[in-house]
């Protein structure tokens, strides 16, 4: 146990460290949360280009385009596409900027699909019952439909914002210092492996046991009004 | 009321509907029976473009509603329908459900709304339930909010699509006193059907819709006790 505590010391306080852990940390919420709210926004935006194919009942430009897109981003590796934006889009500047760009738009893909199928699950008898009601679509959309669609759809957001935190670990590609590159350059400056790697393992399961809990709270609350 | 000429609907290369004449005066209320997949909802559906016909022509209160210029939300504010599986919104009181559409349309404020609504949950008799969700009500609870729902628009026109279908047996009786009040009342209603005792009870008249035409119609005496033609009969012996 003293020898542990002991190694603790030496690889997290001496030198303060521990200081890069911190600093890594925040570089991988600071990004992290920018980029799902990147995420977030284009996915609603492609989410309502994809569902002007539903309203009209046949492909359309704006579906078309969504389609390909979300196509292309999920069938390449997010290390590629962060490569791509930092050394061909931003020529080797800005690597926050890229890298919140870069996730936001990979994160985008699947928020979109998230949100269109949420709102695909809401039974088409709804929207016929708001348009007999004389409501137009936008209303229907508004009143009816959105509000029964956020229960599908909040749990999954919060999924992807799990799985962009765990993805952003990558950053260290564009040599940026987030968590997991601060790790990694604690064992090279102190030749230790287990307490560096091992210490951010337990800090990325903190942050999204956090989260999930969270997600689990809100997920029981929407629910309740189900059951009343 | 109604005017339809030479209605036509296809899905893809399934023709529905193949060409529906008929006329429905103010006032009356005309039962809508048939085999299934004859094209009855599908009929009902066009009269308030829930379906796009692709052919014909529907003149409602004297208004042409298949031409491009016609304000179709307008439209569905005289034309109110009753759903099968009452399509009531979850996630809204029972009251909410009946005001959301007159105060979201500004048609009344929400007091006016509100009283309107209570009076008619008074009408159909689940003014209790007032503040209560859908889904603690049961289906004949839930099929006359509906039907309450779509009254607080002061419909000129009630669309009836298979109302008592998806209830229990014996929530069938109190949908269906709803709807008789409602035809006495002097509603001009269109009721899509599988209750014969209801169509023959409450009806001025009956189109029997088979392989989408109207194959037969008439008073309820004529078509029930002498149908003229054999499909007629054999669907009739089928269900009577």
């Amino acid at each position: 146990m003293a020898s542990f505590i002991e190694e603790f010391k030496f690889v997290f306080i001496e030198g303060k460290r521990y200081a890069y852990i911190m600093n890594g940390l925040k570089v991988t919420i600071g990004v992290s949360l920018a980029a799902v709210l990147v995420g977030v926004a284009l996915g609603l935006l492609l989410a309502i280009m994809k569902m002007t194919e539903v309203r009209k009942g046949k492909k359309t430009v704006l579906s078309v385009f969504a389609g390909i897109y979300i196509d292309v981003i999920r069938g390449t590796p997010s290390v590629l596409q962060l490569l791509i934006m930092y050394f061909l889009v931003f020529k080797s500047q800005m690597g926050i900027a890229a890298a919140v760009l870069s996730f936001g738009i990979n994160s985008s893909a699947y928020v979109a699909e998230i949100i269109r199928a949420g709102i695909m699950a809401v039974d088409n008898g709804q929207m016929e019952a708001g348009r007999s009601l004389g409501l137009s679509y936008g209303l229907t959309m508004r009143y009816i439909i959105i509000p029964q669609a956020i229960k599908n759809i909040l749990p999954a957001l919060g999924n992807e914002f799990i799985l962009l935190i765990k993805e952003t670990s990558i950053l260290g590609y564009i040599a940026i210092y987030d968590l997991t590159k601060a790790a990694n350059y604690i064992t090279t400056r102190t030749y230790r492996l287990f307490l560096p790697l091992i210490g951010s393992a337990v800090i990325y399961y903190a942050i999204t046991k956090l989260l999930s809990m969270l997600m689990a709270r809100l997920e029981r609350r929407l629910r309740e009004s189900d059951r009343r | 009321m109604i005017d339809v000429r030479g209605l036509k609907k296809s899905f893809g290369n399934l023709e529905v509907l193949k060409g529906v004449d008929t006329h429905v005066e103010k006032g009356e209320c005309v039962c809508i029976i048939g085999p299934s997949g004859s094209g009855k909802s599908t009929f009902l559906r066009c009269l308030n473009l829930l379906e796009e016909p692709t052919g014909g022509d529907i003149v409602i209160d004297g208004e042409r509603v298949l031409v491009k210029d016609c304000n179709i939300d307008g439209l569905r504010l005289k034309v109110g329908m009753v759903f099968q599986h009452f399509n009531l919104f979850p996630h809204l009181t029972i009251l909410d459900n009946l005001i959301l559409a007159p105060v979201k349309l500004k048609l009344m404020t929400e007091d006016e709304a509100k009283e309107k609504a209570m009076q008619l949950l008074e009408r159909v008799g689940v003014a209790d339930k007032a503040d209560c969700y859908p889904a603690m009500l049961s289906g004949g609870q839930k099929q006359r909010v509906a039907i309450a729902r779509a009254l607080t628009l002061s419909p000129k026109i009630m669309l009836f699509d298979e109302p008592t279908s998806a209830l229990d047996p014996e929530m069938v009786g109190e949908v269906l006193e709803v709807m008789k009040q409602l035809a006495k009342d002097g509603m001009t209603m269109l009721v899509v059907t599988h209750e014969m005792g209801f169509a023959r009870e409450a009806a001025d008249r009956v189109l029997f819709i088979d392989e989408g035409i109207i194959a037969e119609e008439g008073t309820p005496e004529e078509l029930f006790s002498s149908p003229k033609r054999e499909r007629t009969k054999s669907f009739l012996s089928k269900v009577l």
